[in-house]
């Protein structure tokens, strides 16, 4: 006999809902060392953007003539650049466009392609097949070169930025939600609902988007690692947002142009990215992993 | 399968006018005048009018793209608004360096993924498969601008084994080769690392299958199946990935090529960026769409070479 | 008695195009012309092989797959052309079962809620009132009140078959299309939601389509009975006489194939002929000619027509046998 029948106990009556897949999957993750060192490692650069005003030792901005390319050390403790910028303060502040860039733009990625995705593989035929042609263009197109002619034609700020990254992620998070759309659509519960008189609408938002968020979930963590790498890129190729503004791709950039003798100006944003990157990639992994059936053997 | 090629290539044919639809569509919905942007905000109305003339603007939108349509199909993509001269000589000029650059990566990528992959499978969670599985992260973590600053510091300052610019003398292999070697493991490291992860899946799963068990069975020794039988099967996952990357490596190259400072399309593209040269973004986008274009052909093609279920849809 | 619901010249068609250059279509006649009514308070069963048509059937009446062509009267009001408001009124009438209890129900859904939401979407009842019904549904199809809270990959498939039953409830529907509602279920398990179905049908009044390929099922529960082959219903009457004493050959078939509970009869177990045919190619005239073992030249021209059996409320065959 299972649950149900021997539940008659007022104790079992309020027992709590079952947990759903995706806090499943986390606590499936949180048992993966690499899943919780990428975690430790995303939790402390979020930290340290968060925390950038009150923890950063100098202002980001401030240009000091005299103490111009120092080694790290002393009153900078990871050096100054050819303004005389202490690094640590810029990375610190970096750290927000990096993220805050970032996580934006996946977050209209997953909104704009997740119903794309949905709705078109919920309506189906023609008006599906003509949208994943268009998804499949868009996905031809390498993040960074699509994100570069964006920005390149609307012109480099923030809001552009976002937009062009977004636009990159776009057509993976609608495929991504249509393949789980199209085989819950045949589930005998979405007929039921249109039996019982459900609207299409209802249905869709109701029963069918509540089933697929962990796949899109997992997705959007992968996608974030993505981000992160395009937003660096365009701001090395100086498409980013506009100096001033410390970013870790125009500081790697800046840095790149004193090599020669200061190696540290290039190689500390360098690193921050890649320590990003890393740890987003290592959630995302340990994530998909857990969610994944047809991984959850290995 | 000469029926199934010329039915790959009808395919590519609505999807390469999407793209060039879409090209035409993203440089036409972009805000402002391109002739002022070109001229700069002080130009008389003359001169801004004549510039639209010569460029075609002052004609009806679908005139303009059957025109653009009919001019990319015959590669004509008119000329630099910066050197004047035609963009498929200034690409034709760099194409080599790109494509050296993108082949090479990507060479580097496959015979370092796939061996890799196969040897981490075999050794499942164990040492080497550990290894391999942290160190395919790190690679696919790598900013390619990143991993090629790194480089350049490590293997052409500190070591001087490699120059550090990289414009080669195309009529000399030596020279060709030696200033291509370090920016093309820059640009393959990344694929290196994805060819890693997915042969690793992708022979896992194969080796899981039962007619691999059916040919171990047989008496058929384990380097044989693990070769022919596991890797045959293994290979349609692979493909897919280096096709859907080649994509990607195209787009890394313009980083690529910065920090190496070698000639390409990547160094084409910023410039085109910088001077707001307008009619070279527009023919780099075609060619670097078209060049997509004919990759996902050639994967979808070796599938049909690699899969005889694939001809059969 | 006057009848729930009518079906007239109901048709489905499935059109796929394959191929390239020239792409072929091709069309499977699912349901072809088929023709029933359904009295009050009556159970009535359609029975055939898999692929027989009797799920499209089922399906084209509630308009979850969209008929080609016929009439579908409920009470006198056409189901095929009603839309907005007055098809969401005749739904709630008829309302499905359907055959697997582990894709029937959203996993993300707790059983509450699931029957909560269409009394909410009906404007039956809402909040304390609507739980208090739907804890009162739960009881009536023997499962305890504490499964409201709880999701469905808690219980077993017999237990989502009831949760299934209660939600067609909730809507306090007349007509139930019971689409095997019981082949996915062990054995010991099909007895009681039988049992429930009749329960429910005795006390609450309901009419049942019951579309099963188990004859003994349908014996048990149904008043009449339909047989579909190929798209096509070949006889039709009082589940006793149909089932007992076919007239059409593959009724026949059907009753000789279906297991005997005498162990001394076992031995007489015809073969069963043939395969059925693709109804996307159908054979011509009697669909059931290439089976048939009392075959004759003119089945293979000619498609049978509707013959009364003999006797008042017997029903009918299409078989030229008894033309």
């Amino acid at each position: 006999m299972s649950a149900a029948s021997d539940s008659r106990t007022p104790a079992e009556a309020v027992a709590p809902p079952p947990p759903a897949a995706w806090k499943r999957a986390l606590a499936k993750a949180r048992s993966n060392p690499t899943t919780m060192v990428g975690a430790l490692i995303c939790l402390a650069i979020l930290l340290g953007a968060v925390l950038a005003p009150w923890i950063a030792p100098h202002d980001p901005a401030e240009q000091n003539i005299l103490d111009r390319l120092l080694p790290p050390g002393g009153d900078y403790p990871l050096g100054t650049d050819q303004f005389g910028r202490d690094i640590l303060s810029r990375l610190l502040w970096g750290a927000r466009i990096s993220l805050s860039v970032s996580l934006s733009a996946i977050a209209i990625a997953m909104v704009i392609g997740g119903a794309i995705g949905m709705v078109s593989g919920y309506i189906g035929g023609r008006f599906d097949l003509i949208t994943m042609q268009v998804m499949d263009v868009l996905l031809s197109f390498p993040s960074l070169i699509l994100g570069l002619i964006v920005v390149a034609l609307l012109g480099p700020d923030l809001v552009n930025l976002i937009v062009a990254i977004a636009l990159t992620a776009i057509a993976p998070f609608a495929r991504i939600a249509r393949a789980p759309t199209l085989a819950l659509k045949e589930r005998a519960f979405v007929e039921a609902g249109r039996a019982l008189g459900f609207s299409h609408t209802r249905i869709l938002f109701r029963h069918i988007l509540p089933n697929i968020t962990s796949e899109v979930m997992v997705m959007a963590t992968l996608w974030l690692a993505t981000a992160v790498r395009v937003e660096a890129s365009l701001s090395f190729i100086g498409l980013g947002v506009k100096p001033p503004t410390p970013t870790w791709g125009g500081m790697t950039r800046d840095g790149f142009e004193n090599i020669l003798d200061s190696a540290w100006l290039a190689t500390l944003p360098g690193l921050a990215i890649l320590l990003l990157v890393l740890g987003l990639n290592m959630v995302g992994d340990g994530l998909r992993d857990a969610t994944d059936p047809k991984l959850r053997n290995e | 399968m000469v029926f199934f090629f010329v039915r790959r290539l009808l395919a590519a044919v609505p999807t390469l006018l999407a793209v060039l639809t879409l090209v035409f569509v993203i440089v036409r919905i972009v805000p402002g005048d391109p002739a002022l942007v070109i001229l700069g905000d002080q130009a008389t109305p003359e001169a801004a009018a004549a510039l639209r003339a010569r460029l075609g603007l002052d004609r009806p939108l679908w005139e303009q793209y059957l025109s653009f349509l009919g001019n990319a199909l015959t590669g004509d993509f008119g000329n630099s608004l910066v050197t004047g001269r035609p963009i498929l000589a200034e690409v034709g000029a760099v194409l080599p360096h790109t494509i050296d650059l993108t082949v090479a990566a990507m060479l580097f990528g496959v015979i370092i993924g796939v061996p890799v992959g196969i040897w981490a499978a075999l050794h499942r969670n164990r040492a080497i498969d550990v290894a391999a599985r942290i160190l395919s992260l790190f690679g696919l973590s790598f900013p390619v601008f990143v991993s090629g600053i790194f480089a350049l510091l490590l293997f052409s300052l500190h070591w001087r084994l490699f120059p550090v610019i990289g414009s080669a003398n195309l009529d000399d292999p030596a020279d060709r080769l030696h200033k291509l070697v370090l920016p093309a493991v820059t640009l393959g490291l990344v694929m290196a690392a994805y060819i890693t992860r997915v042969t690793r899946s992708a022979m896992l799963a194969s080796l899981s299958e039962d007619y691999i068990r059916t040919a171990r069975a047989k008496g058929v020794p384990w380097r044989r199946v693990v070769w022919v039988h596991g890797l045959r099967n293994a290979s349609l996952p692979i493909v897919t990935v280096v096709g859907l990357y080649v994509g990607i490596l195209l787009g890394n190259s313009v980083l690529t090529e910065i920090v190496f400072n070698r000639p390409g399309l990547g160094k084409i593209i910023v410039g085109a960026l910088n001077q707001r040269d307008y009619t070279m973004l527009q023919g780099l986008m075609v060619i670097y769409c078209f060049l997509i274009v004919v990759v996902n052909a050639v994967t979808d093609l070796l599938y049909g070479v690699l899969d005889p279920r694939v001809q059969a849809t | 008695m006057s009848a729930v619901l009518e079906v007239d010249g109901l048709r489905k068609h499935f059109v796929t195009r394959k191929g390239f250059p020239r792409p072929k279509t091709v069309t499977v006649r699912a349901v072809e012309d088929v023709s029933f009514r359904i009295a009050e308070g009556e159970a009535f069963g359609l029975v055939g092989e898999s692929g027989c048509g009797k799920s499209t059937v089922a399906r084209a009446l509630l308009r979850l797959t969209e008929p080609d062509a016929g009439r579908v009267l409920y009470r006198g009001e056409d189901l095929r052309t009603a839309s907005g408001a007055a098809l969401k009124a005749l739904r709630r009438r008829m309302q499905i079962v359907f055959q697997d209890p582990y894709s029937s129900l959203d996993p993300r859904q707790s059983i509450g809620s699931a029957l909560v939401e269409p009394m909410r979407v009906h404007g039956i009842a809402e909040g304390a009132a609507a739980r208090r019904r739907a804890a009162a549904l739960l009881e009536e199809v023997g499962l305890p009140p504490a499964a409201l809270d709880r999701f469905p990959h808690e219980f077993s498939g017999g237990q989502r078959q009831r949760i299934g039953i209660a939600r067609a409830l909730t809507v306090e529907p007349e007509l139930i299309v019971a689409d095997e509602p019981v082949s996915a279920l062990d054995v010991s398990v099909q007895a009681q939601v039988l049992l429930l179905l009749k329960e429910l049908r005795q006390r609450r009044g309901l009419s049942f389509l019951f579309v099963s390929h188990d004859l003994s099922v349908v014996r048990w529960f149904c008043d009449r009975v339909a047989v579909m082959y190929l798209g096509r219903i070949v006889e039709e009457g009082p589940a006793g006489r149909v089932l007992a004493d076919p007239m059409h050959p593959y009724a026949r078939m059907l009753r000789d194939a279906s297991p005997v509970p005498d162990p001394a009869r076992r031995a007489e177990l015809p073969r069963i002929l043939g395969e059925i045919p693709s109804a996307a190619n159908p054979p011509s005239g009697c669909p059931f000619h290439p089976r048939c073992v009392h075959a004759m030249e003119v089945c293979a021209r000619i498609l049978p027509a509707w013959t009364p059996a003999p006797g008042e409320g017997q029903g009918g065959v299409a078989c030229h046998l008894h033309g």
